[in-house]
């Protein structure tokens, strides 16, 4: 190639604190997050609720959340900063304001860092552009949602290596872990964070799905991402086996059978028990039961669905601390 | 009117073969002498420019344009967009029909060429091939070109279906003018914003595959040959901005089959990769796409083996609010005019060794011919006075806040440019000095 772009080299850089991708955070970043959300979910109350204390968060969300809007709230809120919520279809952004303008608002308001959700792929990055403030990617497009892959690995270091050592990671404390990832991984920001994150702790990250969902050019994520579509043989290498939703907002004229999908794909007792009888089963939500899942796996011993949520309540605090300078990213 | 003399330059007019030390006396808007150096002592002139160690050539032409006039002067007018020309020693552009109204009447070719829009160099235009630019019913070709359309294209879209594109030949041909197609399966791009690959999958983007452009100009190349074998008609057809091996491969072939087909590159799409798109810069989006290092290279080399035509920037202003949102909202295009000159003799030229003389033929002789541009294009005696005065060794840095440009958008910002432009002369005037 001849030149890139020397505007793009001299583009601002996004605040300290930011999270928009996990490809911008290196390894000891990641260890020093997991190792805040540990210190944090220690801490008495009162001393947890002093972090944030007079600090200003605002949410911003463009599409529909339970979970993470939830999550980054009751985080938040659990160390003593104040939210506000504005959401595309009770503000002035059904009146056409743009990303921008939105965000100038927020923080002419005294929001000190956004936490933003939206259906466009990067709109993260242009907010944190125009702001200038920190601000923490809850889900883009079919881009990326770092949050969920942070609370994914707590969840995975919790069960595999124990509560205690869930507090710290380097480039092989996943090492011999194979992470299945199977369903629509072509919309899923969730499977693009978690094959861009895991694999840099020594993880190997099997995707899996059919050929519509799950194109070729998903190898070229990054080094430890391997194709396996044969989802048996697939589940058969699995210490942790991942569920994606089909995500029918997004499917765009794609045909898809779903009873043929659910005979080679769905994640049922049957098959569990045959291929992967100790596997972690993970979903990150929203689940259609009886479609990817079934009802025995995800309520089974195997799943650990209800600790990620809680997890990402945790892992979602230390973020908020990080972004706002505070708790042990005080400079 | 008045004269003036161009004393000391190294004249590289391809159309004439000449590549030398010239002096040049212009009159009346027309080149009145060519002679060696110090053949033309004693002659008078109002203005004497000393062009000693600049190269003087024949006013660059693009032959693909987005002036934004009429409808959306906040991104660009013809006075600011011919600003821009000159100052890129472009001395003669081709506006493209997507203004607001779309221009696909004679009275509204002929707003836009009248005088009063005050274009700082010649302006012709391409006129919309179908009405409103909609694919579907025929704009009046014969009285169009009497009106001086040098082509007919719906750009911005493909004329898709097969019969209206037929038609469209068809028309242009007994009109003696190109269609000029956006070649572009917009069946298969749907809420597209970069190339399909990769870095489209990293980004979460929806891509635009290689084949979208593909499968138009193969269509198109089988209508030419359809036409020619039923009709007995030779039409031409003008492929834009092509930007991928794929497109090239087919017309590489249509030019061996004999088959009237030419073709334009953007500078942009020589110089840069996908990879561009970086952290969703909307800089770097544009219609089509940038492509993979493969295409990219691709594209140097029909440059270089003659199977590209020409260059044509694609200049497509838009204001920095339009820009300054998400990638997938963003609208496509970017500026062009005042750097596709640095950017050839940088990438082509000292790069991948073309002649200097070649790079000037690609952006001025041979789009004055794809266009039918009489008398320009070329520096002979008779010719139009339309150069460009030129230091081919200044390496030089372009920064988009100084652009004559309204608009700014443009992935060149602080990209190192070689050969400055020094001089720009339309119909002997200097429009241009620096």
């Amino acid at each position: 190639m001849q030149s890139v772009s020397a505007a793009a080299a001299a583009e601002p850089l996004y605040a300290p604190g930011s999270l928009l991708s996990v490809a911008h955070l290196p390894v000891s970043e990641v260890s020093a997050i997991l190792s805040e959300t540990a210190r944090i979910a220690e801490l008495p109350k009162e001393e947890r609720t002093a972090i944030l204390r007079d600090r200003t968060v605002a949410l911003l969300f463009y599409e529909s959340s339970t979970r993470t809007r939830t999550s980054f709230e009751l985080a938040a809120k659990s160390l003593g900063a104040t939210t506000t919520l504005v959401s595309d279809k009770s503000s002035s952004i059904e009146k056409g304001e743009s990303l921008k303008d939105t965000g100038l608002t927020l923080r002419a308001l005294g929001a000190e860092c956004i936490i933003l959700r939206h259906p466009a792929s990067g709109a993260p990055f242009v907010l944190a552009r125009e702001t200038g403030l920190p601000v923490l990617n809850a889900g883009d497009g079919m881009h990326e949602h770092p949050s969920q892959a942070l609370l994914d690995l707590r969840t995975i270091l919790t069960r595999l290596h124990g509560a205690d050592r869930a507090g710290e990671v380097n480039e092989h404390t996943l090492d011999g872990v194979t992470v299945v990832i199977t369903g629509d991984i072509l919309h899923s920001r969730v499977a693009r964070s978690n094959a861009m994150l895991l694999p840099r702790l020594g993880a190997r990250v099997l995707l899996c799905g059919p050929e519509k969902l799950l194109p070729e050019d998903a190898l070229r994520l990054g080094p430890g991402v391997e194709i396996e579509r044969d989802f048996d043989r697939a589940l058969a290498q699995a210490q942790v086996a991942m569920m994606l939703r089909i995500q029918k907002e997004r499917l765009a004229g794609l045909e898809l059978d779903l009873n043929d999908y659910i005979g080679r794909f769905q994640l049922n007792g049957e098959r569990l028990a045959a291929v992967a009888p100790k596997a972690l089963v993970m979903h990150p939500g929203p689940m259609i039961r009886g479609l990817e899942i079934a009802d025995d796996v995800a309520d089974g011993p195997q799943s650990t669905i209800e600790e990620q949520v809680t997890h990402g309540l945790a892992i979602r605090s230390a973020l908020l601390a990080r972004a706002l300078g505070a708790g042990v990213f005080k400079a | 009117m008045s004269e003036t003399l161009i004393l000391n330059g190294h004249l590289m007019d391809p159309a004439n073969r000449v590549d030398g030390p010239r002096d040049l006396l212009l009159r009346d808007g027309r080149v009145a002498a060519v002679e060696q150096p110090g053949g033309l002592r004693g002659a008078e002139a109002a203005e004497t420019i000393d062009a000693a160690g600049l190269i003087v050539a024949p006013g660059l032409i693009d032959i693909h344009v987005h002036l934004r006039e009429p409808g959306q002067t906040y991104k660009e007018s013809i006075a600011t967009g011919t600003a821009a020309a000159a100052a890129g020693g472009f001395t003669s552009v081709v506006a493209m029909p997507n203004t607001v109204p779309v221009n696909d009447t004679v009275a509204k070719l002929e707003w836009m060429l009248d005088a009063a829009r005050g274009p700082v160099v010649k302006l012709f235009a391409m006129p919309a091939a179908t009405v409103g630019s909609m694919g579907e019913k025929l704009t009046d070709f014969d009285a169009l070109r009497v009106a001086g359309a040098v082509g007919f294209t719906d750009d911005g879209k493909p004329v898709l279906e097969d019969h209206i594109m037929r038609a469209a030949l068809v028309a242009a041909a007994r009109a003696e003018a190109p269609v000029s197609q956006h070649a572009e399966d917009t069946r298969l791009t749907g809420g597209c914003s970069m190339n399909a690959g990769p870095m489209a999958f990293r980004l979460g983007l929806r891509g635009m595959p290689v084949e979208a452009e593909a499968r138009i100009v193969e269509r198109d190349l089988q209508l030419l040959r359809e036409i020619e074998r039923v009709e007995g008609l030779r039409p031409h057809l003008h492929v834009q901005h092509v930007s991928t091996a794929r497109a090239i491969e087919a017309i590489r072939a249509a030019k061996r089959e004999g088959l009237h087909v030419t073709c334009e590159i953007a500078p942009h799409h020589f110089a840069l990769t996908e990879e561009a798109v970086g952290d969703y810069d909307t800089h770097a989006k544009m219609n089509p796409p940038l492509r993979a290092e493969m295409d990219r290279a691709e594209m140097v080399k029909a440059l270089l083996n003659g199977t590209a035509d020409c260059i044509a920037t694609d200049h497509a202003p838009h204001a920095a609010f339009e820009k300054r949102q998400e990638f997938e909202r963003a609208p496509n295009g970017i500026t062009g005019l005042e750097t596709a000159l640095g950017i050839a003799l940088r990438v082509l030229h000292r790069d991948h060794g073309m002649p200097m003389a070649k790079v000037i033929e690609l952006m001025s002789t041979s789009p004055a011919v794809i266009a039918s541009l009489a008398g320009r294009g070329a520096a002979g005696p008779g010719h139009y006075a339309d150069l460009v005065l030129f230091d081919p060794g200044a390496e030089w840095t372009f920064a988009a806040r100084t652009s004559r440009s309204k608009s700014r958008n443009t992935p060149f910002d602080g990209a190192a440019m070689l050969g400055r432009v020094r001089y720009t002369i339309c119909e002997g005037r200097v429009v241009y000095r620096a």
